[in-house]
């Protein structure tokens, strides 16, 4: 068992893993129906029966979480996705055809893209189109675009210049084809690594929309938005803020250890030079 | 070594000595930065709660308990059928760039506030002046069409304060008028900074300067007030902050009244709200209680129309419209919506309005009315809801003194539209004697409130939270002002 001599990789999926059940459960099940609201059992602390205690209106904020979370996963996977989708065959078209004006004009809008900063965007977009979990993720996803789009021309670069290329150029396949049946599989696993790290931006990103007000709406709890409204309570309720804080830190956190377990796990040379 | 320590010392006791002595200057924090500093071309609140009886002075003026006091006019006299005010202005006054005051400035502000294009927010206040002459330097004739005994309290209001017309160009970014505080600067995004007058005909302030600065987040406003950055927040933001405040020795919490009603605003002629059963059964859907514990953390008076409570011609009125989700279901399905319906709730900024209409959105969903929430900036507000009428529902404080008049405006943005109370509301202009006005308005009470108009959830309570040390702010807010004329510091 390689994978297990990989502290960082299993830490980092343990955790991430629990926020991804914790997401998946709450579509069958949360201890407190999160949409009602219960006036009079409100600010709550932890007890037997609210394990994070209640919200300022006496909702459950352990079901809050465990449904925020999957506002937090849906949207950052979708705006991965999104990066993945329209990055990945930018970069490997951009490779294909090194030095060519496609290859400039592919990598200088991703250079302006790049240039923006991203949440400030976001926020542009959210401020036009309307504040919305939609919204939020064609924001973040918009930014996932020129990350993979760099990463997968940089790995394609390298890769054209291997024999098993050199030899299937021989053999008369076109260069979309090479890309697709070849490069494509061989730079799988960075671009498994990179989603998890931007993954986890996207996880970080979306609580910082949420958290101006620009990400999912109320009623549909989000870390981001329970951590503004929690502000102002915070010198009396500090618990309204400590349980979503903690489950940004922890999902990040374990999706970053296991992004770079992955590398590590993946690519031992790195790994070894590293430690 | 000894010469250092020597300054040392006497540089404390200079410190000390000038801390123990009352201060004169005061930084007021408020929630919202007015547009512009013109009170007769703007409907901002936060207009008036800078210039208010600080910048600028109107004939007549409210006191801190709402009653209307001589200001510029010193005395006036009714004629016998009610038409003719004449009004005795006060000598000796100068605006604040060294321009007289006199009868000419008068007719000048009350023709321009009623004249056709003029962008004065309440211009139903000067609806029933026929005429405004200058008899004499210090007389000022308003004839009207009908009779208003209200008039002077018209008169009173921010819109209604004299300009001149030598300086009104630039009343927006450097208002000029005759109060106790000359306008000194105003860094935008930050603060407006006003200084005593020290040519003021009435008994001038006590204090030297005063800062108004802008604080629109809750969580800042918490923090600019732990740090002494401001020294008093007349409406504070954040009520959940009040209990802790007030067991601070440093601060003292004071608890009054506003002249805002807060309504679940309902767009009358929109489908399926132009049906009389759906507005009641929205009413009956809601639970004020839930609203104003969720929301406001128990401060606010609960209300069942559009009426202060502390006004003596209030009718409680909460009886109409009962928590009761029940009665909401069977009044939908009566109205034809047995599935419930969908809508939008657009929410301005303050916490009152986010909060409640979380709370809101939640009860209506549980009696089948599906809402989607949006919540928008005040600019995106005005400009969708209040301008474009562009929405199911929405949460707003209409903080104006004795607005029960903006129902019989099938223009206002509820867009409300109902002959009986129009009528009501002209009776209510020609009528002078107290009794008989009460009643008046006791019956437009009520018509909107078996009318369901709007949902009405609570009056608006008045957080104030200022500096142990500080004395004479107001306590209520009769109007939309900040007076800060009779405030000091104690020693």
């Amino acid at each position: 068992m390689r994978w297990l001599q990989h502290r960082n990789l299993w830490l980092g999926a343990m955790l991430a893993a629990v926020f991804v059940a914790a997401a998946l459960i709450s579509f069958l099940w949360t201890p407190f129906d999160v949409t009602k609201l219960n006036i009079p059992e409100k600010l709550q602390t932890p007890s037997m029966e609210h394990w994070f205690g209640t919200d300022h209106f006496g909702r459950d904020i352990f079901s809050m979480i465990m449904v925020g979370a999957r506002t937090s996963i849906a949207v950052a996977l979708v705006a991965v996705s999104i990066g993945i989708v329209a990055g990945v065959p930018l970069g490997l078209a951009a490779a294909a055809r090194h030095d060519s004006p496609l290859d400039e004009i592919i990598m200088r809008s991703n250079d302006l893209v790049f240039a923006f900063p991203a949440l400030l965007i976001a926020i542009m977009i959210t401020a036009i189109f309307g504040p919305s979990a939609i919204n939020a993720i064609i924001a973040i996803g918009i930014f996932n675009i020129p990350v993979f789009a760099r990463l997968s021309r940089a790995a394609a670069l390298g890769l054209w210049t291997r024999e098993f290329i050199l030899a299937a150029r021989v053999a008369g396949k076109s260069a979309s084809r090479i890309s697709v049946e070849h490069i494509l599989p061989n730079m799988l696993n960075l671009l498994i690594v990179q989603g998890t790290i931007q993954f986890s931006l996207g996880i970080l990103a979306e609580a910082g929309l949420s958290y101006v007000g620009l990400g999912a709406q109320p009623p549909i709890p989000s870390w981001g938005r329970m951590l503004a409204e929690s502000q102002t309570m915070i010198t009396f309720a500090p618990h309204l803020a400590l349980f979503p804080g903690f489950a940004i830190v922890f999902t990040v956190l374990g999706l970053n250890l296991f992004g770079d377990g992955l590398r590590d796990y993946f690519d031992p040379k790195i790994s070894r030079g590293r430690h | 070594m000894s010469t250092a320590n020597h300054l040392l010392a006497a540089a404390l006791v200079l410190a000390c000595s000038s801390a123990s002595a009352a201060r004169t200057d005061i930084t007021i924090g408020m929630q919202l930065e007015p547009p512009n500093l013109d009170p007769t071309g703007a409907a901002a609140a936060a207009i008036d709660e800078v210039v208010y009886a600080n910048i600028f002075e109107g004939l007549t003026r409210f006191l801190p308990d709402g009653s209307v006091a001589p200001a510029l006019a010193s005395s006036w006299e009714v004629s016998e059928d009610g038409l003719q005010y004449s009004f005795t202005l006060r000598t000796g006054v100068s605006f604040h760039d060294g321009t007289g005051f006199d009868a000419d400035d008068v007719v000048f502000s009350l023709d321009r506030a009623r004249a056709e294009d003029s962008t004065n927010a309440q211009k139903g206040l000067f609806a029933g002046i026929d005429s405004v002459e200058a008899t004499d330097p210090a007389t000022v004739v308003v004839t009207l069409s009908q009779a208003n005994g209200a008039l002077p309290f018209n008169l009173a209001w921010g819109d209604a304060v004299i300009v001149a017309p030598e300086s009104i160009e630039q009343a927006k970014t450097a208002p000029v008028g005759t109060g106790p505080f000359v306008f000194s600067k105003w860094v935008q995004g930050d603060q407006v900074e006003i200084v005593r007058n020290p040519d003021y005909w009435g008994e001038p302030a006590q204090l030297e300067k005063a800062t108004f600065k802008f604080i629109s987040e809750p969580t800042a406003a918490f923090a600019a007030l732990m740090a002494g950055d401001v020294d008093a927040f007349p409406v504070y933001p954040a009520p959940e902050n009040l209990p802790q405040l007030d067991a601070d020795p440093r601060f003292s919490v004071v608890l009054g009244s506003t002249e805002g009603e807060t309504i679940l605003s309902i767009n009358n002629k929109l489908a399926p709200f132009d049906n009389k059963l759906v507005r009641q059964a929205v009413a009956h859907a809601i639970d004020r209680s839930a609203i104003i514990d969720g929301a406001m953390f128990g401060y606010g008076t609960p209300i069942g129309s559009h009426f202060a409570p502390h006004h003596p011609a209030y009718l409680d009125l909460t009886g109409n419209s009962p928590y009761d989700p029940e009665r909401a279901r069977a009044l939908l399905a009566e109205a034809g919506l047995a599935d419930g319906f969908e809508t939008t709730l657009k929410l301005p900024p303050p916490s009152y309005a986010r909060r409640g209409g979380e709370i809101i959105a939640a009860q209506l969903r549980e009696v089948g009315i599906k809402v989607e929430i949006s919540n928008l900036e005040w600019a995106q507000w005005l400009e969708q809801v209040f301008r474009g009428k562009d929405y199911g529902l929405t949460i707003v404080s209409h903080t104006e003194p004795m607005d029960i008049g903006i129902y019989a405006n099938p223009e206002y943005y509820f867009q409300y539209d109902n002959a009986e109370l129009q009528q009501l509301m002209v009776d209510l202009e020609a009528t002078a004697e107290d009794d008989a006005r009460s009643e008046i308005l006791q019956q437009a009470q009520t018509i909107i409130s078996e009318d369901y108009v709007n949902g009405y959830l609570f009056q608006l309570a008045k957080t104030g939270v200022a500096n142990a040390k500080i004395s004479g702010l107001w306590e209520n807010a009769p109007t939309q002002a900040n007076d800060l004329t009779k405030v000091f510091w104690q020693d």
